[in-house]
């Protein structure tokens, strides 16, 4: 490999939603040795048949392109998209965010959460759980603001993606 | 795993799931299987028992079951099929599903299962086969309703022998095998996959670039693997029509070896860690490479950053995922092998430029002051037989008497040597374990040969080490009949193991030695085959001549030289123009570097 400039890559795949499909592409990347920084999987057409994986990785060129030919000649794949070179597009995440504090520092969360548009979606006297959704790096912000304050627990989904305009990809 | 929903079926017609498979599998053509029962499969020997169109091996251990259908899927071009129990009898058979998926040899692998109600309960004998084997297959199933079967039988066959050809196991678990069950027939050819649509047609506008770099090539180079071989004997015809119409020099990998034939002028060896020197140089200073069907394997490029410089290179292989991933190409073709070459032939019929035909010429010169070198040359002095000798009385003795010919090998010196010396005129007659490089390979993978061409002459090229490593299965050639010959070049000596500690750890010859050897000949004695030994040269010829003319299984134990070295070799970490050569040839030998060591 000659190249070693790194880039980060968010992949959309369309598997047939069958047993194992997921241990197939989680077992590919850690077989090959590749990074997952983050991994969704949902069916999403409407008989349930077909999931979308979104992968987030990072990699030289061509390992990028080798992880989208390995995981193209997984049987089960219909597609593999590779979103941040295709063009523009949305990448969203959610989280579930718990935060316990006291006092001044309930309100101080609450000011914030506003600020990120944060959801407040369960509270007690000593706690709230907030959900936001966003890009990592939001997420990852809204999170290093709550810890003094009282982080005790996060949820995140990882990333989905979509391409912006009336470019699709379907299996 | 199955992801096959299949509709309800037109007919009513309900069979036992054991009887189901075995009708999927008449209707894929099998005429044999290689397997070992137990009680998960208890249900398809006795539907096998109460049949005649599908003949069993019984083998004496399950790895061997897979390596002798992987000799009988690469002597043929079918599909080879195995059948093994649950749980012990599955991983038994890892290492050689592990084999074929890294040579590309197409093999559907029936396994046992306990009861789908008793799945993960850690039952007697359970063991999560799709789970051991999902890394070591081109795919596999679970098989979880009786509807599914048939259907599965029939996929996991097309996705075996389809596009790149590979290893797919079928999990059955017992109830399945017993229930009811219809049956569908295979889909027509015409009904693509869901998913899985591997590129057959290469793409013309590559093919115009392939063509257009290689018309203006001065020093081209055909590099070509085991990618021809499985394209089929069709490809390795259009290989050579190809060669000669373009007058370019052709390498073939150890995996390609016989796609182009041995004995033609065209032919430069093989490439590689053991390849000649013509070959090597070849690729090191060509400037336009056409590799077809091989996926440059670190055994065949040594030091990447210096391999072959100042090239263009062309790749054409039918799996996307095999280009780009350890050298850089200029042109990619995706496509089977033979479609390639064909359409690469009727392009340069196409296209009006010209060659450089005094180039070439230069270029053949310069390959010819390479070749006469003669890296392969050795001294046969004395009585003590030089193994490099040995094979080639062999290859000599077996084409003179002019039968057909099947080799396989084990791992280690001798099958470098057998690649050396041993020349192939034509494909599917040369069996190894090039990827994986399972010792153990050779004696049932012989066995699957014979099995499919019972007139050929089958002859494991063996190592004393490795033959022990699946000797139960004399035992097999004994039961049926099969005549193959073990030809043990017996260095006392894991010889390649040896060969590294001489040459990277100071001559410290840590438990590389064969103590405690049977008695080779006692031992194909006791399992009712015959046993001969070469002790010294003049004994040479005999014995392989006698080896030859008995009808049954023979060990050869043939003595060699122990401290015999396997040259040309390319050492870890190092680029092809700083080959080491044979002590009888000039030239030194350089030491290997820490980051050399590293490498395997
Ligand atoms: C001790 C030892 C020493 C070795 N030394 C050497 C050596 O010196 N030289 C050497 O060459 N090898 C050597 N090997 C073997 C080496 O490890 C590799 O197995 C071998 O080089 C691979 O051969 P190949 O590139 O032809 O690819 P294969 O493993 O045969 O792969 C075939 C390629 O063709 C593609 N393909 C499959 N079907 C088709 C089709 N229909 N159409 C088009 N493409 C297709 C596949 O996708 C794949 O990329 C050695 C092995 C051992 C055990
Ligand atoms: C199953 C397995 N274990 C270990 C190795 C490593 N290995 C490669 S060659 C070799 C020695 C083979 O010795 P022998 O069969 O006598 O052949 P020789 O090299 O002497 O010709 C070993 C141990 C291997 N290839 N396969
Ligand atoms: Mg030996």
């Amino acid at each position: 490999m000659s190249e070693t400039n790194q880039r980060s890559a968010t992949i959309a795949v369309l598997v047939e939603n069958e047993a194992g499909v997921l241990a197939r592409v989680i077992g590919l990347f850690s077989g090959r040795g590749y990074n997952i920084d983050s991994l969704t999987v949902a069916p999403v057409d409407e008989t349930g048949r077909i999931s979308r994986i979104t992968v987030v990785t990072s990699g030289t060129e061509m390992v990028i392109e080798q992880i989208k030919a390995q995981l193209d000649r997984l049987v089960p794949v219909h597609k593999v998209s590779d979103l941040s070179l295709e063009g523009p597009h949305l990448t969203r995440e959610l989280a579930l965010i718990k935060v316990v504090a006291q006092g001044d520092d309930r309100v101080e969360a609450l000011r914030l959460a506003d600020a990120f548009r944060a959801r407040v979606v369960d509270a007690t006297t000593e706690s709230f759980v907030f959900e936001m959704t966003g890009n990592a790096e939001k997420i990852d912000a809204f999170c290093a603001l709550m810890r003094p304050i009282g982080l005790a627990e996060v949820s995140r989904t990882g990333a989905v993606a979509i391409a912006r305009g009336t470019r699709h990809i379907a299996a | 795993m199955s992801a096959i929903t299949t509709p309800a079926p037109a007919t009513t017609d309900l069979r036992p799931g054991a009887e189901v498979i075995l009708q999927a599998l008449k209707e894929q053509g099998v005429e044999v299987i290689f397997g070992y029962p137990g009680g998960s499969v208890l249900p398809i020997y006795d539907a096998l028992f109460q049949q005649n169109a599908i003949r069993h091996i019984l083998v004496r251990h399950e790895q061997a079951a897979v390596h002798a259908a992987e000799g009988y899927a690469r002597s043929t071009g079918k599909v080879g099929v195995v059948l093994v129990t649950s749980g012990p009898g599955a991983t038994n058979a890892v290492t050689g599903l592990v084999d074929a998926l890294l040579d590309s040899i197409p093999l559907v692998c029936l396994t046992g299962q306990v009861p789908t109600h008793l799945i993960g309960n850690d039952a007697f004998q359970e063991a999560d086969t799709t789970g051991i084997t999902r890394p070591a297959t081109k795919h596999n199933y679970l098989v979880k309703r009786s509807e599914d079967l048939s259907r599965t039988v029939h996929e996991a066959f097309h996705v075996a022998r389809s596009g790149r050809p590979g290893p797919v196991v079928i999990d059955l678990p017992k109830d399945i095998l017993i229930k009811p069950a219809p049956y569908t027939e295979a889909p027509p050819a015409s009904v693509p996959h869901r998913s899985y649509r591997p590129q057959v047609e290469p793409d013309a506008a590559r093919i115009k670039e392939a063509v257009a770099l290689l018309k203006g090539a001065k020093r081209p180079v055909i590099y070509a693997g085991g990618g021809v071989i499985n394209a089929g004997p069709e490809a390795s015809r259009l290989l050579g029509e190809f060669t000669h119409m373009t007058g370019m020099p052709c390498t073939n990998t150890l995996m390609g070896l016989g796609a182009f034939p041995a004995s033609d002028p065209h032919f430069l060896g093989m490439l590689g860690m053991h390849g000649t020197v013509e070959a090597n140089l070849a690729m090191h200073g060509c400037d336009v490479m056409l590799n077809i069907g091989a996926r440059f394997d670190d055994r065949v490029t040594g030091r990447l950053d210096k391999f072959s410089p100042d090239s263009k290179k062309i790749h054409a292989d039918i799996d996307p995922s095999s280009i780009n991933k350890n050298v850089k190409v200029d042109v990619a073709i995706v496509g089977d092998a033979g479609r390639t070459l064909a359409a690469l032939i009727e392009a340069w019929k196409a296209d009006s430029a010209a060659q450089d035909k005094e180039a070439l010429a230069g270029w053949w010169q310069q390959i010819k002051e390479w070749r006469a070198k003669d890296c392969l040359a050795y001294k046969q002095q004395g009585p003590i037989i030089k193994p490099q000798h040995a094979v080639k009385r062999l290859f000599e003795i077996t084409r003179e008497m002019g039968r057909e010919t099947i080799i396989s090998t084990e791992v280690g010196q001798h099958q470098m040597w057998a690649a050396q010396y041993f020349g192939f005129d034509k494909p599917n007659r040369w069996l190894t374990s090039g990827g994986l490089g399972t010792m153990g390979y050779g004696l049932p993978a012989a066995m699957g040969a014979q099995i499919a061409n019972p007139d050929a002459l089958c002859i494991d090229i063996a190592g004393e080490a490795s033959i022990l490593m699946n000797i139960q299965e004399m035992g097999t050639l004994a039961q049926y009949r099969l005549p193959v010959k073990v030809f043990i070049l017996n260095n006392e000596y894991m010889g390649m193991v040896r060969q590294w500690q001489e040459l990277l750890h100071g001559g410290r010859y840590s438990e590389s030695y064969s103590a405690a050897l049977p008695d080779f000949v006692k031992l194909a004695e006791s399992f009712h085959a015959k046993g001969l030994r070469a002790e010294n040269a003049d004994q040479l010829d005999s014995v392989i001549r006698e080896m030859i003319a008995h009808p049954g299984p023979v060990i050869a134990d043939i003595l060699v030289a122990k401290d015999e070295n396997c040259f040309p070799m390319i050492p870890s970490g190092a680029a092809h123009n700083e080959m080491i050569l044979g002590p009888d040839q000039e030239g030194n030998a350089r030491s290997v570097t820490d980051e050399g060591k590293v490498l395997v």
